[in-house]
């Protein structure tokens, strides 16, 4: 049985706990080193906001496909293979002239990983967690994002297994861009709702 | 549980700290909590719900200086302790006791990539009719309780208005503790800003908070 102190008997340095931990672990066969290393890599190369992105350019682009996300978001986003572990039910938002949706997780770090891979450190930070929902303006402040008063702000605090995508604007002249060009100018924070798409012009 | 863990509203954090070019793991040992978390054979009983749990019962003052993924080390070592998966001395000397058994039914590399696309959905069919439907007024209560909750202290006693109904879902306060799923109806609540942080607030901005049915009663 275990106390709320163990951590005083083991190492403070992380790295050592954790080389300690994933010693006993493979001892005792409950780990496969191999599939440590295939996960971090599954989330450094392959799982990534460009997935999200790709999944915003088509709804950009393809109307039809736009009424199914923000009907049914998981079975749009299974459509395109972006569902899975921690997305496993979407709901999409739409941001327009007069309204900002915001997502945050203000009692842990819930975060679509199969749209968007794993949140960025301030998504996480005490920061962003204590003032999305109370300050949500001054928050998009410091992204950048200054909102007239009459734009309403919608935060999505994420307490249960649904997983929240924001759609973006589209930026002005876009007509005629392909999806994956479209899709270049989706950030992540443009799907969490702490920016907007790129413009063409400003794209890197 | 009224713990440290429950943010939202709260002040004296300071500016949130954005960093260009962001690595997906900062540390070589992040990526192995992590890997660990998608990989490790979870004793009976372990579940997401617990997993949050096990992060929210850190001392308090602790959860605030540690890191992100030392919270999650810090959780993944208290619940392999609490379920006996192994011994505080084992984890001391870094090495398992050399007469048990090793198991042989590890998560290998190659069957990764499919937990990664795994859906696991918490919605679950029940009997029950759902008590709320979309647009009604309903109130979260005032519920304080010892354990794992998904109800945050700022909307409890708070007034709002049901936009989703996304069926029944797994309750969290009940899996965490290891007493079942006990699924209820799942609803995303619109609560004024005014109704949660007062006359000082704006008046067009809405928080949208997902709360299972025994968190809410009605209007």
């Amino acid at each position: 049985m275990a106390d709320h102190h163990h951590h005083q008997h083991l190492p403070s340095d992380p790295a050592l706990r954790v080389k300690a931990l994933e010693t006993v672990l493979t001892e005792k066969g409950l780990i496969d080193p191999a599939a440590i290393d295939a996960a971090i890599d599954a989330y450094e190369h392959k799982v990534g906001p460009h997935r999200g992105a790709r999944v915003v350019a088509r709804a950009w682009s393809d109307q039809d496909f736009k009424r199914r996300l923000l009907e049914d978001a998981t079975r749009a986003c299974d459509e395109m293979g972006s569902v899975g572990a921690q997305g496993s039910h979407i709901v999409a938002v739409e941001n327009g002239p007069k309204i900002h949706n915001l997502v945050v997780c203000t009692l842990c770090s819930c975060y679509p990983w199969p749209l968007l891979g794993l949140p960025p450190a301030w998504y996480k930070s005490f920061a962003y967690r204590s003032r999305a929902v109370i300050e949500p303006r001054s928050v998009l402040a410091e992204f950048g994002l200054e909102l007239d008063d009459d734009v309403e702000i919608q935060v999505w605090d994420s307490t249960a297994e649904i997983r929240y995508l924001v759609i973006p604007q589209r930026p002005e002249g876009t007509d005629g861009l392909e999806p994956d060009a479209l899709a270049a100018l989706v950030t992540r924070d443009s799907m969490i709702g702490t920016g907007r798409a790129l413009q063409p012009e400003a794209k890197p | 549980m009224n713990g440290i863990h429950d943010m939202g509203g709260m002040h004296g954090f300071g500016p949130i700290e954005l960093e260009a070019n962001e690595p997906v793991f900062h540390e070589t040992w992040e990526g192995r909590v992590y890997g660990i978390s998608r990989a490790m054979t979870r004793p009976d009983g372990f579940n997401g719900d617990l997993g949050r749990y096990t992060r929210e019962i850190m001392p308090p003052d602790l959860y605030l200086r540690s890191s992100y993924y030392e919270r999650w080390l810090w959780g993944f070592e208290w619940a392999l302790l609490h379920f006996g998966s192994m011994t505080l001395d084992e984890l001391k000397a870094g090495e398992g006791s050399k007469a048990a058994s090793p198991r042989n039914d590890a998560l290998t590399a190659d069957q990764v990539s499919a937990t990664i696309s795994h859906k696991m959905p918490s919605d679950r069919a029940i009997d029950t009719k759902a008590g709320y439907a979309v647009g009604d007024r309903v109130r979260a209560k005032n519920l304080n309780p010892s354990h794992h909750t998904r109800l945050p202290r700022y909307a409890r006693g708070k007034t709002g208005t049901v936009r989703l109904h996304h069926g029944a879902h797994v309750l969290p306060d009940s899996h965490a503790q290891g007493q079942g799923e006990n699924p209820e109806h799942l609803y995303t609540v619109a609560f004024t800003a005014k109704e949660l942080w007062g006359e000082d607030a704006s008046p067009r901005d809405l928080v949208m908070l997902d709360l299972w049915e025994s968190y809410l009663e009605p209007v």
